[in-house]
């Protein structure tokens, strides 16, 4: 039980992680992450439609006809981003003003049906809210780590506005990294989304390379012969 | 050399590409050496940034992917990808505007795809682009020509601090490009005739490049000159640059016909900016450019057509590498449609009718 969770946990947040490993959800992945702010407000927001989503179609899975199953998941997702929609418009106003557009189309983001049809659809409930935190967390990392690469070599700054988006209580994340610095226009753009998330990519194979080697080394003769067999 | 082991010829640098980087090289000499002479130190210092820059990026970039370092950084490529980007620096620009272009064209625009042979997009251009719409204040900062021991010419260390230091370049020496004033000019209601006067312009002066610009690609007539060697040379062959001066020219011709207050010359636009060291150095690059004659004149006439519509349309005053890097995207497209025939096949590569099948 516990190896389940374990494994989901580690699926999620990196070696099944939605923009690392699966390269789905790259729309809002690419035009949201300007800056690492954004970034997290994007993430959690797709975390919170992924999790309620894989609960409501776990819980309802027997009674979902297998024919009409896509339309049915796309109605519900659909119901959820409209919800969270409103959440955010009246509590993270801020964040809403500069996300506006991008809210509404966590609806089109192929990782939530992805989770759902791949998962929710056909595992307990348990299991299946797990899987949407996780994943969900995993796509906040990648758009994290993504929108602050961006942000430290575009404007020299990481979280900016960070107060102002998400509230007070947020504003010791505002950091200054580079002072002075007079920008690099081009990682702000859109085509540094995708230079950046080469490079986020091109290290992730490298550290994944890295560990399978040590696991290699790590594992006595017989075991590493048993696994290859 | 003779007493060398057989083996370890494996590792020298490439002989041809070498000795192709190296003509090249030599071409660009006489426009080079001018721009260094017409921008005094500062160019001189920036060029050298610049080039050393690159090797460096291109050695790290090797000895990441684990290839052989020495003999990949002597085949010159690296050296020649440097060396026009910095021709197409504003010749006063800080150093480090130097090395931000030098690793996104060797980083960015060719080690990523596998290093030499394998790029896509002409480095040199991509990373002047990339600069340009990163740092449009740098990269639009024209200084006056002020050749050393000339009254307006940098000392010493006031040329150090240009390059080097945070001051930058003085005011009251710089002043806009000769495509950028009329831009300017146009955009406020003037007439070409005005604008011309303006700009102090003359054809000679442009051709012969006694004005301000990058720093290499003012002398238009040394450009020249260094591009007709190298296809005497058989280098390149003729058909990028006469394909994309000439298109640049008979749209020049067309549109001055018409309404000559408001479009300028071939004349023109052939002197100006960026045109002819990319017409013969940089479109001309093997490796981002169609391999068959055919193809290699839409090529020339695709960049020529592009440069045309964005001087003359555009946002931006020059679009040569604009031209450059779209025509380089076309290039897979062009190899594509325009193929030799095959030896004994049609176009779309069936057999042919045997002639006892003909009528004919």
């Amino acid at each position: 039980m516990n190896q389940e969770f374990r494994k989901i946990a580690r699926d999620g947040l990196w070696d099944n992680n939605i923009v690392f490993s699966q390269s789905i959800g790259l729309c809002p992945l690419l035009a949201v992450t300007g800056t690492a702010t954004n970034g997290l407000g994007m993430g959690l927001a797709t975390a919170a439609v992924m999790v309620v989503c894989n609960v409501l179609i776990s819980h309802g899975r027997a009674l979902i006809p297998p024919e009409i199953r896509i339309p049915i998941f796309v109605v519900l997702i659909a119901m959820v981003v409209t919800l969270v929609d409103m959440v955010m418009n009246a509590w993270l106003h801020e964040m809403h003003k500069v996300l506006g557009l991008f809210i509404p189309l966590i609806v089109t983001n192929c990782a939530i049906l992805g989770r759902v049809e791949a998962f929710a659809s056909r595992r307990p409930l348990a299991q299946s809210a797990a899987d949407g935190l996780m994943m969900g967390l995993g796509f906040t990392l990648a758009l994290v780590v993504l929108g602050a690469a961006r942000e430290i070599v575009g404007a020299g700054t990481l979280f900016a506005d960070a107060a102002l988006l998400m509230g007070d209580s947020f504003a010791w994340l505002e950091t200054v990294v580079i002072d002075p610095y007079r920008g690099f226009l081009l990682m702000a753009l859109p085509p540094g989304g995708f230079l950046m998330l080469g490079f986020i990519l091109a290290g992730k194979k490298l550290i994944d390379r890295r560990l399978a080697a040590r696991q290699q080394r790590a594992m006595p003769i017989g075991d590493s012969l048993a696994e290859n067999s | 050399m003779s007493r060398r082991l057989p083996a370890l010829r494996l590792v020298q640098p490439d002989s041809q590409v070498q000795a192709i980087m190296g003509q090249v090289m030599l071409a660009l000499v006489p426009a080079t050496a001018f721009g260094l002479f017409l921008f005094g130190l500062p160019a001189m210092f920036l060029f050298a940034v610049t080039v050393l820059a690159a090797l460096g990026f291109e050695g790290i970039c090797l000895s990441l992917a684990g290839k052989p370092v020495r003999a990949t950084l002597l085949d010159g490529s690296a050296v020649l990808t440097g060396w026009l980007i910095a021709m197409t620096l504003p010749p006063w620009a800080p150093w480090w505007i130097g090395v931000v272009g030098s690793g996104l064209a060797i980083v960015v625009g060719k080690q990523v795809f596998g290093g030499l042979g394998q790029n896509i997009f002409n480095p040199a251009m991509l990373a002047r682009v990339a600069l340009l719409v990163s740092f449009p204040l740098e990269m639009t900062t024209w200084v006056d020509p002020a050749p050393p021991l000339s009254p307006g010419a940098p000392a010493w260390f006031d040329s150090l601090a240009i390059t080097f230091g945070a001051s930058g370049v003085p005011d009251g020496v710089t002043g806009a490009t000769l495509i950028g004033h009329i831009k300017t000019e146009f955009s406020q209601g003037r007439r070409l005739g005005e604008a011309l006067v303006s700009g102090d312009y003359g054809a000679l002066k442009s051709f012969l490049g006694w004005i301000r610009g990058s720093m290499g690609e003012t002398s238009a007539a040394l450009l020249l000159l260094g591009g007709i060697w190298m296809i005497r040379r058989k280098l390149i062959t003729w058909h990028i640059p006469v394909a994309m001066l000439l298109t640049v020219a008979v749209l020049a011709s067309l549109f001055a016909l018409i309404d000559g207050d408001r479009y300028p010359g071939p004349l023109f636009h052939l002197f100006s900016g960026a045109l002819m060291l990319a017409a013969f150095f940089i479109a001309t690059d093997y490796v981002t450019s169609p391999s068959s004659p055919v193809g290699q004149l839409i090529f020339g006439a695709g960049c020529g057509l592009i440069v045309f519509v964005i001087r003359t349309w555009g946002g931006y005053p020059e679009g040569v590498g604009f031209a450059v890097l779209l025509m380089n995207a076309m290039t897979p497209t062009i190899d594509h449609y325009v193929r030799p025939r095959i030896y004994g096949r049609d176009r779309k590569g069936r057999p042919l009718d045997l002639p006892a099948g003909n009528d004919g």
